[in-house]
């Protein structure tokens, strides 16, 4: 897969029109990383000018900083606001709603200033611009149920292009009784993915799976990789693997469009 | 001696009147105990949002049993302040009902008409909400930290609405020439008859009663607000012009990190020049807060706000998961220590001296702050715009960088980061293996 890097470009002397953060989970996460590849086949399908950082990619510090380490956390932004803005970085795409908040809440005030956008916000204007159009044959009928990133939805407003691109699938899109504003968390965010969840008398991700399934679902739709793993683990723990799956829109999205 | 009610109302209205100033003074001392945060930007902004969700109780009709009922109550406690107006000018100048001259029978008729029908409304609602906070089974009535005082605060407050909606009508009814004249008495005209046996005087008396019973209730109610949750009446207004605009995922970058992480990260920093003028007797900045003083104004006047509803623990999914995290309780406690901290500077001649106690661990357990997934339901919950995920993270931060307690596998995230770039240990040179995958 032909995945240029800024440093590539850079010695052709190219500046690519936009930058594709994949963050850490999409990097080496083995189920993100599906995603990370079903984006790019999408841009390449739209021809689009991008390029990613590579190994000059680096933790944006979001978990640290919502974990509390706003030491490490400013480091981590004033590194890569500094490689960013050494490539003159203006437009960044990403498929992480975490990645995309910091981006574009937390880094502006740090020196970051630029035009920060989730991948379903992308491929919506890839759609609007004519550049791609989608299949809505392939998925025709399967019942599809969308769970909103707390960093998408409530964190940024951000709930419709997702449910833009679901429809324009042919699918059926239902919606589960806690959505878009008040969804319920996955149980990934504010670093909780990274440690064992305090004593309760359930996990998050299963009532949020429960919530999913009451909606008889044949896939579960997500914006976001930690919303992927939880949900994924959800159905394990449900044991409805055989029914129901968990897709990042991208992956249907590149699915639909045989990618 | 024919003056003598006046003076006594003067002096019941002074008092009250004092007492709830010396009170509100208190208040916004214990506010101002806060860190400073520049609120007065977007004022446009920040005067719509008043003027929806305080005014206009935009968010509380999100659930709409509870938000129909609290429009009723709400307009009632509005609209029937016209009514003490008059009150308070018949007390001082011994008048009786002063505005039935000024405007004239058909406008005094129609307006006490229309607060005798709200009276009635309220009262019928708040018996309804005393029956959903004390029978019915609802989870958010129940949880632990409504045990007590804050239990009883609410139903205080609904019965003394009982009773002042009550004396209103009651004192309607025995007032035998507002009666007669047949105006505005649309809802006591049905109580007058229970009446009927008694005597010219002992009508007089009662409505007299009634009258001093429901002025200095309502002098009382002033008064009790400062004690309870039911002070929101007045603080959501500022406090949802105060609110946080930005978006919610939005954290605040600490301004005394960066200084510091420019220093460490800028190769030309002589890390022992001498500091810039002034710097030597700054006192040094604690990250994070582990006290209310460390909190800012906002955050204390949210927990001030606090109307114990509960809306945002219900929506919290570390709560619904039986965790020990409740964001209700974060603002209550917040409140606690505050009140504490107060009544310390007042026993202390206008200083804070050290009692040992702090809102963390003596109110609010690390265990608590770490179950929050930052998730926002909390804040977009809130009827009256309180932000209950700043304080849980301000004391993260108070953990992480001043006492680095954080939870070991979280320590082990933040070193991979630190070292690799990423929360997991995987190499930094491995970062774009996925692209050569498949
Ligand atoms: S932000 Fe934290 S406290 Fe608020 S609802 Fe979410 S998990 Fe609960
Ligand atoms: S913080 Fe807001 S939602 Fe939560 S109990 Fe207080 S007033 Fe209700």
């Amino acid at each position: 897969m032909n995945v240029p890097t800024m440093a590539d470009m850079m010695a052709q002397g190219k500046q690519p029109k936009v930058l594709f953060w994949v963050g850490a989970a999409g990097s080496y996460d083995d189920r993100a990383k599906k995603i990370s590849r079903a984006f790019v086949k999408i841009l390449h399908q739209a021809k689009v000018d991008f390029a990613v950082l590579g190994t000059e990619e680096s933790s944006t510090g979001d978990a640290a900083k919502r974990a509390g380490n706003e030491f490490l956390f400013q480091m981590q932004a004033m590194m890569n606001i500094e490689v960013l803005n050494g490539y003159e970085v203006k437009k960044i795409v990403t498929c992480d709603p975490h990645s995309f908040n910091t981006l574009k809440n937390e880094y502006p005030s740090l020196g970051g200033k630029y035009e920060v956008f989730h991948h379903t916000q992308f491929i919506q204007n890839l759609i609007s611009e004519g550049r791609l159009t989608l299949d809505d044959t392939t998925l025709k009928g399967k019942r599809v149920t969308f769970h909103d990133p707390c960093y998408l939805g409530r964190a940024n407003d951000v709930y419709e292009s997702p449910r833009e691109l679901i429809k324009r699938l042919g699918v059926n899109l239902t919606e589960m009784k806690r959505h878009k504003s008040t969804a319920l968390c996955c149980g990934a965010g504010g670093a909780q993915m990274f440690k064992d969840a305090e004593k309760g008398d359930k996990e998050i991700n299963v009532l949020r799976t429960e919530d999913a399934l009451e909606t008889k679902p044949n896939i579960i739709a997500t914006g976001c990789p930690y919303c992927n793993t939880m949900m994924t683990d959800g159905i394990k723990f449900k044991e409805k693997e055989a029914e129901v799956v968990v897709k990042d829109i991208a992956e249907l999205i590149a699915e639909a469009n045989n990618l | 001696m024919q003056y003598l009610p006046n003076i006594i109302f003067a002096l019941a209205l002074a008092l009250g009147l004092s007492f709830f100033t010396m009170n509100i003074r208190k208040l916004l001392r214990n506010i101002k105990l806060g860190k400073d945060v520049n609120r007065t930007d977007k004022k446009p902004e920040r005067l719509k949002n008043m003027l929806m969700i305080a005014l206009g109780q935009s968010k509380m009709v999100k659930r709409p049993f509870s938000g129909f009922l609290h429009i009723i109550v709400y307009l009632g406690f509005i609209i029937i302040n016209i009514e003490v107006v008059e009150i308070i000018i018949d007390g001082l100048f011994g008048t009786h009902r002063i505005f039935q001259g000024l405007l004239g029978d058909g406008l005094y008729g129609f307006l006490i008409g229309v607060f005798e029908v709200l009276a009635a409304l309220v009262f019928v609602a708040v018996v309804l909400f005393w029956l959903r906070r004390n029978v019915s089974n609802i989870k958010r009535f129940l949880s632990k930290e409504m045990k007590g005082w804050p239990k009883n605060d609410g139903n205080y407050i609904l019965y003394i609405e009982m009773v002042l909606m009550t004396l209103f009508l009651v004192m309607n009814a025995t007032d035998v020439s507002f009666q007669q004249a047949g105006i505005g008495n649309t809802i006591s005209q049905f109580i007058a008859p229970l009446f009927d046996g008694f005597s010219p005087e002992g009508l007089h008396t009662i409505e007299r009663t009634c009258w001093w019973i429901h002025i200095l209730g309502i002098l009382v109610f002033l008064n009790y607000l400062y004690y309870s949750k039911h002070l929101h009446i007045l603080l959501a207004f500022p406090n949802t012009y105060f609110a946080n605009l930005n978006p919610k995922g939005q954290f605040t970058n600490l301004e005394s990190v960066t200084t510091e992480v420019k220093l460490m990260m800028d190769p030309d920093a002589d890390p022992y020049a001498t500091p810039p003028e002034g710097a030597e007797d700054a006192v040094p900045e604690k990250f994070g807060a582990s006290d209310v003083a460390d909190l800012n104004w906002v955050q204390l006047l949210n927990a001030y706000t606090c109307t114990e509803c509960g809306r945002c623990t219900s929506s919290c999914p570390a709560n619904l998961t039986g965790k020990e995290l409740s964001p209700r309780k974060i603002m209550m406690d917040t409140r606690d220590r505050l009140e504490e901290v107060g009544r310390n500077i007042d026993a202390n001649k206008g200083v804070f001296v050290d009692d040992g106690k702090q809102l963390l661990n003596d109110y609010i357990s690390p265990e608590e702050l770490w179950a929050c997934t930052s998730c926002n339901a909390c804040v977009e919950e809130c009827p009256v715009n309180i932000d209950p995920l700043s304080i849980i993270m301000d004391m993260r931060r108070y953990l992480v960088m001043e006492e680095s307690a954080a939870p070991q596998e979280l320590n082990m995230m933040m070193t991979n980061i630190e070292n690799n770039g990423a929360p997991w240990q995987y190499n930094q040179q491995d970062r774009l293996n996925w692209a050569k995958e498949e």
